[in-house]
């Protein structure tokens, strides 16, 4: 990256002594101090990394809820957390907690319980769930309508479940437990929504608003109706047998994707404060980019112009030209229309290098983190510049001739990588691409 | 970082009181008796959306079908608000146009809700039945008629805003930072034009079983929302409400109609005790600098209790002229209070009925939040 050490004299630096370190525009630098992740093959970035890189897959049958009469069966559902029941929101907080406190431990910043720095959280949106609804169903006699819920409600038995139900709760949760600054943003730009929650944190920090950022996606909404409303799309993957095998990307038979749950936690912090205080540097958020889609409600433009614009606006941001790009980690959610229209983006940006290009889809092992990806994905891109390894696309045996890519099929390859693009797009035509690099002082 | 000046430039408003900036100007300034229907969803008022021409900023019918009304009245508001900016038609300018929408979602099919809670009283399977039922009684675009970031997604789709979106979830809140972070975004350069607002369809049950879950709701006739207290809470009212921000000098060269200048917006959120959300209030506003003494003070206070009685003293030491509660306009619109007020103020200073403007808004939970406007 050709960061600039440009003077800045309208600037303050915590390094008093030197120059603000500044990139292509003149703009903050953004550091990543501190990564946490927590998905269907473990918690931690050390039990993470050691299944992508072996190739084992986190999609499994799913035993959370009954599956009899449903299309697709299986998911990367995260079954290691709770004894008992648990809704949506719980799972969600309780995933963002792990990751959150892996990431922030990381980074040594502020004490625990006092983060210096603002909230940017990507939730799933949240409603009413059946057990719920079937408590304040059994308050009252009759035919079930919602008058009569509202007459339980009423009663003012059930008080917790406002909370519980409530968007923007997950994040005022952990807003309180870290002890984040200011007002905590719960957002959503559906498939692509970790991804934002990264770029919202980017913009605070090259505003000044914030010397650092706590970066969250989280997803842990795979209940009945979820799957089964993604299911009546036909989105979803309906290979059951072996589920380990469903999640294909940029395969000739792949059929859906399979949902999957989990959460990534990155700590942004100002790149000067961070070296000020003596903090190892995980790599850098050089560029953001983001695209809407006016085409159709969740089919994207079919000349792919908006993730085109959308890479090219993140490499543009981030002061790099697409041959400074090493690795392409994938939206590759494994739906026959995804796949085909990424790969024909990225040849739009990327041409001839295509064929050489790596781009391998961890979706292929985890399955579609949905609200969570984003994040999830740019914690495991900082992990392959870190290792110089590759995770593979796995379940790559019958290619897709319709799409020539070098995926990195099955198994992982060690190989140089100081510049990552990510990829996220999604339902309601957001399409959301990072720039992320390695440390200046290694690239 | 020399901060640029923020203008609003479009106002798209929709209510119980009609459509449009200058309605709800002059019932603003005329203190117009809110539309309330107290029998609907008796014990809970509300205040019903008038009906909209829907073909006038949604001609497709099949568009119309493909949205819950939440999202209906967020997209008509959006065109409202780019006609009145003079963008509707500026393809160049949409193409880049970025918005941000704070919403709710998750508008459910009742009827289906109260058959399957009936019927799976007496299933013997409860799981296989609860599939069974929602495989065949979901209709597969509901989904998309419920998903939060769908009404930004309608947007594009309609009125052809291609520039990214962003979705705010997080009730009245996400309204706040949503236009919090808009003007911050364009005063610091990140951008030059934006769509912000929101929307909400208060004739729902299941959001009144939400708001009532946890106590929130006034039940019985409707009373002013700071004089509640013998039976404390909101009155929710379908609105919607969207705004052009846009840098002072892009609005000049183009010579576009200035509504108002955006001076300042803040957020915080306080741990709930009493005397927080005065504090909290009191510490926004001061933020602000010296607030002109002929202010107009515009509140989106809820009606809840405590919270509500802290607002208006925060109000009380404002030298203003005149305060107002939107909620005695229009009701309560959750994820778009506040766009609801910041739209109300903007809308009096351009008819004149004020220099200045301060809104608040406590949410009926969480967050506090407050915006200055200044005529341009």
């Amino acid at each position: 990256m050709s960061t600039k050490n440009q003077t800045s004299p309208n600037q303050t630096s915590p390094h008093r002594d030197a120059k603000p370190h500044r990139d292509a525009k003149g703009r903050p630098v953004v550091a990543v101090t501190g990564l946490g992740i927590v998905t269907s093959l473990g918690q931690g970035k050390e039990a993470n990394w050691e299944a992508l890189t072996a190739g084992r897959s986190g999609i499994h049958k799913i035993e959370r809820f009954a599956t009899e009469g449903l299309r697709t069966t299986i998911g990367g559902t995260v079954d290691f957390l709770f004894d008992g029941p648990f809704t949506a929101p719980q799972l969600s907080e309780k995933l963002a907690t792990l990751a959150a406190e892996e990431a922030v431990g990381q980074s040594g910043l502020g004490q625990p319980g006092d983060f210096p720095g603002e909230l940017f959280m990507a939730v799933p949106p949240v409603e009413m769930e059946w057990p719920q609804k079937q408590e304040l169903a059994a308050a009252i006699d009759g035919d079930v309508d919602y008058d009569g819920l509202l007459r339980a409600a009423a009663s003012q038995k059930f008080t917790a479940m406002h909370e519980l139900f409530l968007f923007g709760a997950v994040a005022d949760h952990i807003a309180d437990a870290f002890g984040t600054k200011g007002s905590p943003i719960s957002l959503s730009t559906a498939c692509s929504s970790g991804a934002t929650a990264i770029q919202m944190g980017v913009e605070a920090i090259r505003r000044g608003d914030t010397q650092a950022a706590l970066c969250i996606g989280t997803d842990g909404s795979i209940h009945a109706e979820a799957l089964i409303r993604f299911s009546l799309l036909s989105a979803l993957s309906t290979q059951n047998d072996p589920p380990e095998g469903a999640a294909k990307p940029f395969s000739k038979n792949r059929d859906g994707f399979v949902m999957g749950e989990g959460a990534g936690a990155l700590v942004l912090e100002d790149y000067d404060h961070a070296l000020a205080r003596g903090a190892t540097i995980l790599g850098i958020v050089a560029g953001c980019g983001e695209r809407g889609d006016g085409f159709h409600r969740t089919r994207s433009s079919p000349d792919g112009k908006p993730a085109i614009l959308a890479m090219r606006d993140a490499l543009d941001d981030a002061g790099l030209k697409p041959d400074d790009v090493d690795y392409i980690n994938a939206h590759g959610t494994s739906t026959p229309e995804n796949d085909k229209m990424e790969a024909m983006s990225c040849a739009a940006v990327f041409g001839e290098r295509m064929a050489t290009l790596p781009i391998s889809s961890n979706k292929s092992m985890l399955g579609h983190t949905l609200t969570a990806a984003g994040a999830v994905e740019a914690v495991i891109s900082f992990m392959t510049i870190a290792n110089g390894r590759i995770p593979p696309t796995i379940n790559y045996t019958n290619p897709d001739p319709a799409i020539v890519l070098d995926v990195v099929p099955n198994t992982a390859r060690d190989a140089k990588v100081r510049t990552v693009i990510s990829n996220s797009f999604g339902f309601g035509g957001q399409n959301t691409s990072l720039v992320l690099t390695a440390e200046p002082a290694r690239a | 970082m020399s901060l640029r000046d923020v203008v609003i430039t479009g106002i798209g408003l929709a209510s119980s009181l009609g459509e449009g900036a200058d309605v709800h100007a002059q019932a603003l300034g005329a203190g117009t008796a809110p539309n309330v229907d107290a029998t609907s969803f008796a014990p809970y008022p509300v205040h019903p959306l008038k009906p909209l021409e829907l073909d006038r900023q949604i001609p497709k019918k099949s568009d119309q079908r493909q949205m819950e009304p939440w999202q209906r009245i967020g997209v008509y508001t959006a065109g409202l608000a780019l006609d009145d900016a003079g963008l509707k038609d500026d393809a160049e300018a949409k193409s880049v146009l970025q918005v941000i929408v704070a919403a709710g979602g998750g508008e459910r099919d009742h009827a289906v809700d109260g058959a399957i809670l009936t019927g799976l009283r007496g299933a013997n399977a409860p799981g296989s039945y609860l599939n069974e039922r929602l495989m065949g009684d979901l209709r597969p675009t509901l989904f998309l008629a419920q998903l939060s970031n769908l009404l930004a997604g309608n947007i594009a789709i309609v009125h052809g805003v291609t520039g990214a979106s962003r979705t705010f979830m997080g009730e009245e809140q996400a309204g706040v930072d949503a236009i919090r972070t808009a003007h911050a975004r364009i005063a610091a350069g990140q951008a030059e034009v934006m769509l912000v607002g929101g929307a909400y369809n208060a004739e729902r049950r299941d959001m009144l079983l939400l708001l009532e879950l946890g106590g929130y709701l006034r039940k019985g006739e409707f009373a002013p929302v700071f004089a509640r207290e013998a039976a404390p809470g909101a009155i929710t009212g379908s609105a919607g409400a969207f705004l052009v921000l846009e840098a002072a000098d892009r609005a000049a060269s183009r010579g576009a109609k200035i509504h108002a200048k955006l001076t300042h917006v803040g957020a915080t959120r306080s741990r709930r005790q009493p005397g927080t959300v005065e504090a909290a209030l009191r510490g926004l506003i001061s933020g602000f600098g010296p607030i002109d003494s002929g202010a107009l003070a515009v509140s989106a206070a809820t009606g809840a209790a405590g919270i509500t009685a802290e607002e208006a003293s925060a109000i009380a030491t404002l030298p203003q002229v005149k305060s107002v509660a939107t909620g005695d306009l229009v009701g309560h619109a959750v994820e778009a209070a506040f766009p609801v007020s910041v739209a109300l103020a903007a809308a009096a200073i351009a008819n004149g009925q004020a220099n200045e403007a301060i809104v608040t808004g406590a949410g009926h939970w969480r967050g506090e939040g407050a915006a200055r406007l200044v005529k341009a």
